[in-house]
């Protein structure tokens, strides 16, 4: 078999940091090639000096491509020769048509004058191809992520692609969207298109994969290959970590005490749409030192939930009743759900989480303010030790709490935004989506931190996409679809056929 | 033997590179102060040592005042992420409505100030209103008051300018400290200069003895020792040059006070914390519990009061209203905090930094005045060296 890319012995540095030693890695012609590692493995950094962001000279070593060393200088170089890479953060203007953004700095056109009808004729046929039933002239905005995607590979395949990189496709997909994609992948392999997938959802890379190759600390470890029978869950997992994880979760015996927080009859109405209904009379409980789970897909409504129970943060014309601790409350704004012992930690760490130009300190601090300050007047000092205390508790890797926030890693981050919550001496936290984008080995050490706080008492609200992440940690599982609960089960009870079959279950047939 | 020797260079190669990167960092971070240094350097020079005489830098303080008390509100909008156009003609507003009262219906001085004031905390709460819970952007809110103030004046001046305050207003911006106790002020304020020293110094032990009881402080004590004999002496040099012209400016003491409650703020507090965390990721500050509105509301509303303050210590010293006064004002203070090191998307930047800013700004115009360059010419180099500064320091930020 050919290969259609060969990098060989490919080094990289950043200022003296090795970010690539020595990579090789080979592709197939026509074959689906996962390249998988942990947070800062080096993939994204491998797929950028194929591409040409870094040219020869920033890197070293050799890229063959089609039997000739490339040494390309831009990506406008590499796209020329079929390489197209798709980021995991679309680049796609919102405000823009489907057939504009597909034709962004490639339009249709003669003598600088945009032809319209070759763009819709060509955008159709490019439609077609990636399944996607939209009319050309619809906004970017108005469609949903899944289809967004499908927008930007269009775009590749408008440039003549052969080598297709998607870095984290379904990152940010729900179940259905992700498999269309995986499946549009298989149908370009007939068509003898080359892809390279970054992924951090083994099942899916299982699922596509015909090779896999391991990075970690910027070295390949090896590749793996279907047709040997070589690639499994386990024996990437174990190439990734260096190690072989037996239990990615920690073993936690809950101690549940009396009920934390029950909400009866909750519905809430889309805040710009006020006549749709988000969340239908929906009921549920915690209870103290328990850890409680959602499983839903995308749209099911679970973070519209427990944003809306957090003071409001999503929502209008909200109705139902809160009761913490026996007694009803009304919470009107975050600062009186804080006030009230609620804590809500974001599906969106970078947008809604983290005061990305600021330091380690003051994220921790931002929710907690008065409690190291008189008068309004902070008390330096004891904010200071506070924060390294956390910083210690929760084993946050940086030189000092001094250290800006967009410079730490994913996991570190997530451990950045806990600390701003446990500082706030929370009786119940609402965790979104706590390990997203983040690493198998942070992971390990949130799920601990999380057990710890049930451990303590608090109750624990999870919310997560990844099935067995959510079973692996939690001790009781509402299921959602469409804005209301399908069913609840001890997590002991049940297993992740059954909860996926709850979780697509239409409201109709509920009843039946 | 080879590679001993390899792993001894990389290790000399790291200690050199640490070096640079703390020269680099300290470059960065402080490149406000080196643009001031080179400016009073240069000018130094070419004005033959006039620059820093006492008469001369009373001048800047006195004709550059109302800029400085701007800037310490405008400060306080840039962090949030915001700008307010309009001060320049909200100060000319109140400044006319002080000539207003006071000139025409002879008010009470006092009651007078108080009144203007509380306009000015009235204006700036209309703009904080539609900022902050109408979400029109500050840009148009304030563009908008800014022509509606411009009219107002002229509206309640009746064109006209009106002059000559009572000497008990006029002293706010021309008067000086030392004026009622003695007509020799030397050694009145190179005393005061000592206490203020003496102050400096005692507070400054103090926190840093608490900072080392904590262990929250880092500073080694040669810096610490550098660092304040450096500033001592630099508050002295100030007094003792005062003191060898006419005294302390009174207004030096309205714009010192505002400072130093600002940076108190910006530094200290609570509120401090909450502009700077909007400025950063607005919807992180309203998740963590922050009332976002409630503060930008009050953001605005202060720098109304601080436009009064400076539209009074304007009229004060040119001794009269006009409805030509104000317009350009903001530029100016805009343009100081973002040479101070503050960012133009909000959530960084220091009260101190952007009165450096303000300093620059106001050095340059006397520099380039003492040297003859016209006021067209001042202009034009003002806008370059805005545009250069705000590079610069994008470009180190980038780098590092």
């Amino acid at each position: 078999m050919s290969h259609i890319l060969e990098m060989k012995n490919i080094i990289k540095e950043f200022s003296g940091v090795r970010a690539l030693s020595n990579v090789n890695f080979k592709v197939n012609k026509g074959e689906i090639h996962a390249l998988v590692g942990e947070n800062g493995a080096g993939k994204s950094t491998l797929m950028k000096v194929l591409s040409g962001v870094y040219t020869y000279g920033e890197y070293s070593g050799d890229i063959v491509y089609k039997g000739d060393v490339s040494r390309f200088k831009n990506i406008k170089e590499s796209e020329e020769k079929g390489i197209v890479i798709i980021h995991q953060e679309l680049a796609l203007v919102p405000y823009m048509s489907i057939a504009d953004n597909i034709f962004l700095g490639n339009e249709q056109a003669t003598k600088g004058i945009v032809n319209k009808n070759i763009t819709i004729i060509s955008v159709k046929e490019l439609l077609k191809t990636v399944g996607l039933k939209e009319n050309p002239t619809t906004l970017i905005k108005d469609i949903g992520v899944g289809k967004q995607q499908l927008v930007e590979i269009a775009k590749a395949f408008s440039k003549k692609v052969e080598l297709l990189i998607l870095d984290e496709p379904t990152a940010s997909l729900n179940e259905n969207d992700s498999e269309n994609l995986l499946e549009l992948l298989k149908e370009f392999k007939k068509e003898g298109i080359t892809s390279i997938i970054i992924s951090h959802k083994l099942n899916e890379v299982i699922e596509v994969a015909d090779n896999v190759t391991i990075l970690r600390d910027g070295e390949t470890i090896e590749t793996l290959s279907k047709e040997k029978n070589e690639i499994s869950e386990d024996r990437i997992i174990k190439g990734m970590v260096g190690r072989s994880l037996d239990n990615r979760f920690p073993k936690h015996t809950p101690n549940e005490g009396q009920v934390a927080l029950e909400v009866n009859d909750w519905t809430v109405h889309n805040p710009i749409d006020t006549e749709r209904i988000v969340i239908n009379n929906v009921s549920f409980k915690v209870n103290n030192g328990e850890i409680l789970g959602f499983a839903g897909l995308m749209g099911a409504g679970r973070t519209e939930l427990v944003k809306s129970v957090f003071g409001k943060s999503y929502g209008k014309n909200i109705s139902g009743e809160l009761i913490k601790d026996g007694k009803p409350i009304k919470l009107k704004n975050p600062r009186e759900a804080i006030l009230n012992g609620l804590a809500y930690v974001t599906e969106d760490r970078k947008g809604d989480g983290l005061i990305l130009i600021q330091d380690i300190l003051n994220n921790i601090s931002i929710a907690s303010l008065e409690k190291v300050s008189k008068n309004t007047v902070i008390d330096k000092n004891r904010e200071l030790e506070r924060s390294r205390e956390y910083k210690k508790k929760l084993n946050i890797k940086s030189t000092d709490v001094f250290q800006r926030v967009d410079s730490l890693s994913g996991g570190n981050q997530q451990k950045v935004v806990l600390s701003r919550w446990i500082a706030t001496e929370p009786d119940i936290l609402f965790l979104d989506e706590p390990t997203r984008g983040i690493d198998v080995g942070a992971k390990y050490e949130i799920y601990k931190i999380i057990q710890d706080l049930a451990d303590q008492g608090k109750a624990i609200v999870v919310i997560s996409s990844e099935l067995p992440e959510l079973m692996g940690i939690s001790d009781r599982v509402y299921t959602m679809n469409e804005g209301t609960i399908t069913g609840e089960f001890k997590t002991a009870d049940v297993n992740q056929e059954k909860l996926m079959e709850y979780m697509t279950m239409s409201v109709n047939k509920k009843g039946a | 033997m080879q590679t001993q020797e390899a792993v001894k260079n990389s290790g000399l190669n790291k200690e050199e590179n640490s070096i640079r990167n703390s020269a680099k960092k300290f470059l960065v971070n402080n490149s406000m102060y080196i643009l001031l240094a080179l400016i009073v350097i240069l000018f130094q020079i070419l004005t033959g040592g006039i620059l820093l005489l006492p008469m001369n830098i009373t001048n800047v303080i006195l004709q550059k005042s109302y800029i400085f008390i701007l800037t310490i509100g405008m400060l306080m909008l840039v962090l949030l992420g915001d700008i307010d156009l309009s001060v320049g003609l909200v100060l000319a507003f109140t400044g006319a409505l002080s000539a207003v009262l006071i000139i025409e219906n002879n008010m009470n001085v006092y009651l007078a100030i108080f009144i203007c004031l509380l306009v000015g905390l009235l204006i700036g709460a209309w703009h904080g209103f539609w900022v902050a819970y109408v979400h029109v952007p500050a840009f148009i809110a304030t563009l908008a008051g800014l022509l509606t103030f411009r009219g107002l004046t002229i509206v309640i001046l009746d064109g006209q300018t009106i002059s000559s305050y009572p000497r008990a207003f006029q002293l706010m911006s021309s008067g000086f400290l030392t004026d009622a106790f003695t007509d020799n002020p030397f050694m009145l304020t190179l005393g005061l200069g000592f206490i203020f020293v003496a102050l400096y110094v005692f507070m400054s032990i103090r926190s840093r003895m608490k900072d080392l009881k904590f262990g929250t402080n880092t500073e080694s004590n040669t810096r610490f020792i550098l660092k304040i004999t450096a500033f001592s002496l630099a508050i002295l040099w100030m007094f003792y040059t005062f003191g060898n012209y006419e005294g302390i400016p009174n207004v030096l003491i309205i714009l010192t006070k505002l400072g130093l409650a600002a940076k108190f703020i910006t530094d200290r507090t609570t509120i401090g914390r909450h502009i700077y965390a909007i400025g950063g990721n607005e919807k992180a500050a309203t998740l963590s519990g922050i009332n976002t509105k409630r503060v930008k509301f009050w953001t605005f509303a202060s720098m109304g009061v601080v436009s009064a303050i400076a539209g009074m210590v304007f009229s004060a010293r040119l001794n009269a209203a006009s409805a030509q006064a104000g317009s350009g004002f903001e530029l100016d203070a805009i343009a100081a905090c973002y040479i101070g090191g503050a960012s133009t998307s909000g959530g960084i930047g220091t009260v101190v930094g952007a009165l450096v800013g303000a300093l620059v700004m106001a050095l340059l115009n006397n520099g380039m005045s003492l040297t003859g360059v016209g006021t067209d010419w001042q202009m034009a180099i003002k806008g370059l060296v805005l545009l250069f500064a705000v590079a610069i320091d994008i470009y180190n930020k980038n780098k590092g």
